[in-house]
């Protein structure tokens, strides 16, 4: 080994690593101009179906959603941009036949299982055809057993499904900047497996998000101050879990029916 | 399978020695140095590395996406080989209490080490915290919280009770080589009741769901009481195991086995990467086998880690010229230095978070920080081992040269 190469190369490196600095510069400049946010069909399509969707559908009856969540189904002091507001505008511009009523539910800064004790009785005060249940991201930051955290969802979704809903779990975001942090990825595993076992759609927020950022429709690193993105962001949330929630409900063979 | 996908420990020695010495722990033969740990250790540093860093395209060469097992338990059990193999024969040469003091003082260092990572960390974060304020994350930024009262946490990290992601591994390692010479008192008594006991002690935790609480909630991330089963086992080969499976490790059978296991977990993790591939799997079989835990040390890990060892041992000779090459090189220092690599590649990865957060992602920037990380571990390695036989040696040529084995490697 001559560290003289050794060196040389180190600073080849470099440089090359700050003119991919620079190329990023041009790469936000051109995220604003074309804000795509296309979402991979593998990512939005499910085994599991949503038949009490379905059939509310089928017979025109108005769909209710009750979506449950933490903050980040929220953005703070505009809610009406974000995702479930834009989910409701999406499925009412898809289904102009009949009225779509959604409500949201924030559960701040609780656990699953603390969330567990209210389900039963927000589904009977708002008897929903569906519950979008936003889950994870409070369980990873205080770090709760990851077997705890599956045992509580496991109930949440049974409580569910006895009391006669769909249910749509979602999962945490795609947070790079917290990544050293906050650890996701038991939480993400386990919330696939209640899915898989229940047979529930798993909407996967954080595979999506990184998908965006990957590809360049989002620089989530940014330390950008201001709502613009966040709300850019939920907007194509909303309109993916749109199209999540009609594909699962198989919307197609439920009009042929 | 690719070929990426099978680098793992080496395990028995194989210059013959009477197995006559049963009764109490034999011990390897003095000499050369055994290769083969120092490479894979370095390989495990590696990975390790990559893992903590935000998934690109060397990510893909980590074994983790190749099957149950991946780079901590080659780490562990490596660990827990040459820590047998080092203070092993301190206690048969100079007595349980001078081993134990050595080891003692091999815990103070790795202690003073990940203190020292958590000060590192402490910057970092303080630092994101106030810079980052975007409103898409203000739930996540929650997580910044225990900044506001840094009297509880610096006095739970010193506790080793409130540890960032990433950091787990030293905390480990510390409560590991803590009970080292208990092992190795039990081991020289008798070898297989040691590690016997850990099997126990394994199996009780897994009934009993016992686990150690962290700070401000949960637990650790890697439990040590399923965790020990790796390292002791590790000093079990290092201290005579090794040679005494090795009648089962060249069987024909075992390698079949091993290799219709290798081959079944990485269908398994091919069902994980390529979601329309999930229907082939049996419904069954996934409410039996999913989630394969990391923190108790799933039995599924456990046995991927086995099969790929007595693969590796039996394909992959001690004598193997490949193990002088120039190419592998740089492999074997970081693993021969693996304290300060694993603490530099713990650092390196807050720093390459760091970076991509402020230069930015594309997928050729995030491959770059991995690969220029790397070769800053490769170039500290050559550093250390350069002061080790080139600038200390005039210094002291009186001295006897002292067995410090790095994070419990040997320098035998």
């Amino acid at each position: 080994m001559r560290p003289g190469s050794g060196a040389m190369l180190v600073l080849t490196l470099l440089a090359g690593l700050a003119a991919a600095g620079s190329a990023r510069a041009q790469d936000t400049q051109k995220d604003v101009a074309s804000q795509t946010c296309e979402v991979p069909p593998y990512l939005l399509s499910t085994e599991s179906t949503l038949p009490k969707v379905a059939e509310a559908i089928k017979n025109a009856r108005p769909l209710t959603v009750l979506v449950v969540g933490s903050r980040s189904s929220t953005i703070t002091a505009s809610e009406a941009s974000a995702y479930p507001a834009k989910l409701q505008a999406a499925l009412k511009d898809k289904l102009p036949s009949i009225p779509v009523n959604l409500s949201v539910e924030l559960q701040n800064g609780k656990t699953a299982e603390e969330v567990d004790h209210s389900l039963v009785r927000l589904v009977e005060a708002k008897s929903p055809t569906l519950v979008i249940w936003q889950t994870g991201t409070v369980d990873a930051m205080r770090s709760v057993d990851p077997d705890d955290f599956r045992g509580a969802i496991d109930d949440g979704v049974v409580a569910l499904q006895n009391a006669g809903v769909d249910v749509v779990l979602v999962n945490l975001q795609y947070s790079p900047r917290t990544e050293t942090m906050i650890s996701a990825p038991p939480y993400l595993d386990n919330m696939r497996v209640v899915a898989q076992q229940h047979s529930v759609p798993l909407f996967d927020r954080f595979a999506i998000m990184r998908h965006w950022n990957d590809a360049g429709d989002f620089d989530l690193f940014s330390t950008f101050h201001g709502t613009d993105m966040a709300k850019r962001v939920h907007a194509c949330l909303g309109r993916a879990l749109s199209k999540f929630v009609l594909d699962a409900a198989r919307l197609d063979q439920a009009q042929q029916n | 399978m690719s070929s990426i996908a099978d680098p793992v420990a080496g395990t028995p020695l194989s210059d013959a020695r009477a197995a006559a010495a049963a009764p109490a722990i034999a011990l390897p033969v003095a000499g050369e140095r055994e290769l083969r740990l120092d490479l894979f250790r370095g390989m495990a540093l590696w990975l390790i590395f990559i893992d903590h860093l935000p998934a690109n395209i060397l990510t893909w060469f980590t074994i983790r996406n190749y099957g149950f097992s991946d780079a901590t338990e080659i780490f562990i059990f490596i660990s827990g080989y040459t820590a047998a193999f080092v203070y092993g024969r301190a206690m048969l040469e100079a007595g349980f209490v001078v081993a134990t003091a050595r080891i003692m003082r091999r815990v103070w260092q790795i202690y003073v080490a990940h203190v020292f990572l958590f000060t590192i960390f402490l910057a970092e974060i303080s630092y994101v915290a106030t810079r980052f304020e975007n409103p898409l994350y203000s739930e996540e930024m929650g997580i910044m919280d225990f900044l506001k009262q840094p009297d509880v946490t610096i006095v739970q990290a010193l506790l080793l009770r409130f540890r960032p992601v990433n950091m787990d591994v030293l905390p480990l390692y510390i409560v590991l080589m803590l009970f080292l010479p208990i092992i190795l008192w039990l081991m020289k008594w008798k070898a297989d009741v040691a590690l016997g006991l850990s099997v126990l002690l394994y199996a009780l935790t897994w009934h009993f769901d016992w686990y150690l609480t962290a700070y401000p909630s949960g637990f650790w991330i890697f439990n040590p009481f399923c965790w020990q089963l790796l390292f002791v086992f590790g000093a079990w080969c290092a201290l005579g195991g090794a040679e005494r499976m090795s009648r089962i490790l060249s069987s024909r059978v075992t390698m079949w086995i091993c290799i219709a296991y290798l081959l079944f977990a990485f269908f398994v993790t091919l069902t994980w990467h390529i979601p329309q591939l999930s229907f082939l799997m049996p419904k069954r079989l996934e409410q039996w086998m999913y989630p394969i835990t990391k923190t108790d040390l799933d039995v599924l890990r456990f046995a991927h880690f086995l099969a790929l060892a007595a693969l590796t041992v039996r394909f992959l000779p001690r004598d193997w010229s490949g193990l002088k090459s120039p190419w592998l090189r740089p492999l074997i220092l970081c693993g021969q230095h693996s304290l300060e690599i694993f603490c530099l590649g713990v650092f390196l990865a807050f720093a390459g978070h760091f970076v991509l957060a402020e230069v930015g992602g594309g997928a050729f920037t995030h491959a770059l920080v991995s690969l220029v990380g790397i070769l800053i571990m490769w170039g500290v390695a050559w550093v250390i081992s350069w002061y080790k036989h080139t600038a200390d040696k005039g210094a002291s040529k009186t001295k006897r040269p002292v067995i410090n084995a790095d994070l419990a490697g040997g320098s035998v």
